[in-house]
């Protein structure tokens, strides 16, 4: 299908990138398609420029930290000045991971590799609902996501999983097989110790196959148990590598596993990885996947010819993302003229950063605007990550807190710059007549800028 | 749709979405006892932004051509229900502004019926522009007159600038800093943009719904609120909602108490020992484009804003107010013919309001060209007898003591050719 370039380079920019740069929609028009294919590339998304910290050093950085303050409570005040600093310091490396995160978005030429990363960011979501995952999310996203993103989904999902950030957020980490030599000894006296299903159960349903799969509860346990062993080093015992991923083959559950039908012979680590090779392979996946994708980048309600598509993709490339990109990019039903896609507070703020060239300014100011408006830090609600529904983000307060920030926004960044040029280069065909008119007839500047960021328009992709 | 609001929620609204208003100051320095008289004379500039249509500000009922121009957006003449308020022969004030009425009866306010800025070209952004930078042309500078002006008064660094709100207005940026002050609540947020949206989302079923509750939502929790249940107590006016709650956007342009508590606010801050003598004050919602109204309406609710803004002012300064000059500006006029949709759209000469205890006693400062056909400006608008800069140069000369030479080349820049006007400070 042909579509008109116009529309089609300010699809592009908008609904497939993160809202259109000065100048972006111009550099598509010539061929929108081969605008956002160029950015596939085989390394992987880019990276923000970060805090170059790892995640053994940011794990090591808590740990310490818990130790100091475990010192300071037997010492009977827990509430000591290093104790709270060293707190501090750690919430800061989380707001600078997040904001490195939202300059590359609002910086980028290659936006369109940046919302394809976010999504599989979101996909494997780790929420920053402890401490130790708020201090780890960046990092694992570094270190797990980025560099996957368009290679095999397999690999993808092996990193996740195996990631300090994933085993601590979903409680794999201290999982230990019931007949493991480590929960034989122990004998099971009063000790926690024992199977955790978090991880293997949300692999299953939200990372790979789907709830429609037909999988059971025994499945899931099963799975369970092969994943017994997956675990982090401890920085205490010299043999562990401290804060990385580590096989503990004493709590691995012996034995062969049967899951979705399928046996696994025992082969410690293996084992699990065996099982999420399957998982990735597996039809259920390829058209849970699809889906996810095509409501991200095109509809709630995604056509299902698209998702035949992604799902034929990604099964006859062995899962392989960058081929599942470029289909998406080449589907004609990605392009619809209608937009239909509500951004969320992230993406909303990004795209007006973009629009207007400005920076993203002070995670003290953006914290607690994302906040009210429905998109804590790092922090989506459950391992499921944020939801698509335009409802959803369209909640009536919701809107009332985007245009107050586009007010104020609006009176900062728009300077003595001509509201209408930034609405065409921002929306480029996109822009309809009464938006475009309501901009020109604006008392001001600011309250143009504020009526095109607050447009039908602008709050869709 | 939004479902009709009772009386209530309506006053509710006038807090919720704010005052309008932004507030600068500059000023405070130190003044050599030598120059006790000049510290304590005060400025303030009004920019009343959208371009306001002074045919209404002050309109000249005694011009033959005025009622069959203006059809159904005409005040009636001086004495009849609704009627102007009677300046002189030809000219009155629109009857929401009884208060400047009242002043000028005693002299202390005055029009300038026919005052432009150099720019031609009908755009807020570039008139604003070039009102605000004092250039004679779009983009002429970066800095404001204003601004400039308080480097002309006297030496670098000794004078401190305040604002309100989050940016500081073009009339005031430049090299002398300004601080700020917020009225708080948001209030300092564009009262006209929940009204412009709710336009933009009537077919949008989703932003549509949602911005209607969410409005009405802020409302109610105003009611709450000790502001709002003074201003029913006061019995804010409410007018114009238009049956069955077609639109917001009427009640959004109430809140005379909180503009009269500005003006005394400012008030407030200007006769501190140290208080500042130079004010900005910046109020929009004069692009009157449709229903504009005659003495009820749209613009009659904007400049009853206005009125008690200036009441409140006036009366805060109290001794003060024989030092004092305010001008009220806007970035251009309307046209002289009322347009298809009981409005009229972006013209070119309109009124500034000068007031103040300093002023000279006299009548209207320039000519008035009339609204004989053949003296209207491209047959639309009312002619430009008097530059802008002209009518601001006399009141930083007479009033401020800037000197001609910074006038014509730093405050005003390339405008020799622009004499200050005589006879007003």
């Amino acid at each position: 299908m042909t579509i008109d370039r116009d529309l089609g380079a300010a699809i592009a920019a908008t609904r497939f990138g993160l809202g259109a740069k000065a100048g972006e929609i111009d550099a598509a028009r010539r061929d929108p398609r081969g605008y956002l294919i160029g950015q596939i590339r085989p390394e992987g998304a880019d990276q923000p420029e970060a805090n170059a910290a790892t995640s053994v050093q940011r794990f090591g950085d808590v740990r310490a930290y818990q130790a100091e303050r475990k010192a300071a409570k037997q010492a009977g005040d827990p509430k000591t000045d290093p104790v709270r600093q060293a707190a501090q310091l750690l919430r800061r490396d989380t707001g600078a991971d997040f904001m490195a995160r939202l300059q590359l978005a609002a910086a980028t030429d290659a936006a369109f590799r940046e919302r394809w990363t976010l999504f599989w960011a979101n996909h494997f979501t780790v929420s920053a609902n402890k401490l130790v995952t708020a201090t780890l999310v960046g990092p694992f996203e570094v270190e797990a996501i980025r560099p996957h993103v368009f290679g095999r989904f397999e690999d993808l999902l092996v990193a996740s999983s195996s990631h300090p950030a994933m085993l601590l957020y979903l409680d794999q980490a201290q999982s230990i097989g019931p007949d493991s030599f480590v929960a034989q000894r122990s004998g099971g006296a009063g000790r926690k110790a024992g199977l955790n299903e978090n991880l293997a159960r949300e692999i299953m349903e939200l990372h790979t196959v789907g709830v429609g799969a037909g999988y059971s509860q025994a499945d899931v346990t099963e799975f369970a148990r092969a994943m017994t062993g997956w675990s982090i080093g401890r920085f205490e015992k010299a043999a562990e590598p401290g804060g990385q991923f580590m096989f503990r083959p004493y709590a691995h559950e012996p034995g062969a596993r049967t899951i979705m039908g399928r046996r696994y012979a025992d082969g410690g680590e293996a084992q699990a990885r065996s099982v999420m090779k399957d998982l990735a392979a597996s039809p259920h996946t390829a058209h849970h996947l699809a889906v996810k994708i095509a409501r991200h980048f095109v509809a709630d309600e995604p056509p299902p010819a698209l998702v035949a598509r992604l799902e034929r993709s990604y099964q006859e490339s062995g899962g392989r993302l960058d081929a599942v990109a470029r289909t998406l990019v080449e589907a004609p039903e990605a392009w619809a003229p209608t937009a239909t896609k509500f951004k969320t507070p992230y993406e909303f703020l990004v795209s007006s950063w973009r629009a207007t060239g400005a920076a993203p300014g002070d995670i003290t100011v953006i914290a607690p605007t994302l906040n009210a408006m429905g998109q804590k830090v790092f922090s989506a609600p459950s391992p499921k990550g944020w939801p698509e529904e335009a409802q959803i983000w369209c909640a009536p307060d919701a809107v009332i807190k985007r245009m107050s920030w586009s007010e104020t926004f609006a009176a900062q960044a728009i300077g003595d710059r001509d509201p209408s040029a930034l609405a065409s280069a921002a929306l480029g065909a996109r822009l309809t007549a009464p938006v475009a008119t309501a901009v020109a007839r604006a008392e001001t500047r600011p309250e143009a800028l504020a009526i095109l960021l607050m447009s039908p328009e602008f709050q869709r992709r | 749709m939004i479902p009709p609001l009772p009386a209530t929620r309506r006053a509710a609204l006038i807090g919720a979405l704010g005052l309008g208003f932004t507030v600068e100051f500059m000023g405070s320095r130190a003044w050599p006892a030598s120059d006790a008289g000049q510290a304590r004379k005060k400025l303030v500039v009004v920019v009343c932004r959208g371009g306001l249509d002074g045919l209404s500000l002050s309109p000249p009922v005694g011009d033959p051509s005025y009622a069959s121009l203006r059809g159904p957006i005409a005040l009636a003449p001086f004495g009849e229900a609704g009627g102007a308020l009677k300046l002189d022969g030809t000219f009155g004030l629109h009857p929401s502004l009884a208060a400047t009425h009242a002043l000028a009866l005693k002299g202390e306010a005055r029009i300038a019926p026919a005052v432009a800025t150099p720019d031609r070209e009908r755009s807020h952004f570039e008139a604003q522009d070039v009102l605000e930078s004092g250039a004679a042309v779009v983009y002429g500078t970066s800095s404001g007159w204003l601004n400039r002006s308080l480097e002309a008064m006297g030496p670098p660094g000794k004078v401190r600038a305040i604002s309100i709100g989050p940016t500081a207005p073009l009339i005031l940026r430049g090299k002398i800093e300004a601080a700020s002050w917020s009225p708080g609540g948001g209030g300092d947020h564009d009262h006209r943009l929940p009204g412009i949206l709710q336009d933009l989302y009537a077919k949008d079923a989703l932003l549509g719904p949602a911005l209607a509750d969410g409005l009405t939502t802020q409302a109610m929790a105003r009611i709450a609120t000790a502001d709002v249940a003074a201003e029913n107590a006061r019995g804010a006016p409410d007018s114009q909602m238009a049956a069955g709650g077609e639109t917001l956007k009427p009640v959004l342009r109430q809140g005379l108490p909180q503009a009269r508590k500005l003006g005394e606010t400012l008030a407030g801050f200007m006769t501190q020992p140290d208080g500042q003598q130079v004010a900005a004050v910046s109020l929009d919602g004069f692009d009157t484009h449709a229903n504009q109204g005659a003495a009820q309406g749209q613009l009659a609710v904007r400049l009853a804003y206005l009125d008690a803004f200036l009441d409140g002012l006036s009366s805060g300064l109290g001794p003060s107010w024989r030092d004092t000059v305010v001008v009220v500006a806007t970035e251009f006029g309307r046209t002289a013919r009322v347009n298809g949709t009981g409005g009229t759209d972006h013209g070119t000469a309109s009124t500034a309001l000068l007031l103040g205890g300093a002023l000279k006693k006299g009548g209207i400062v320039g000519d008035w060209p009339t609204l004989a056909q053949a003296r209207l400006f491209e047959n639309r608008d009312t002619a430009p007898t008097l530059d802008m800069r002209g009518l601001f140069k006399s009141v930083l000369r007479g009033h401020m003591g800037v000197e001609r030479a910074a006038l014509d080349a730093t405050v005003f820049p390339g405008s020799g050719a622009v004499a200050p006007v005589s006879g007003v400070v």
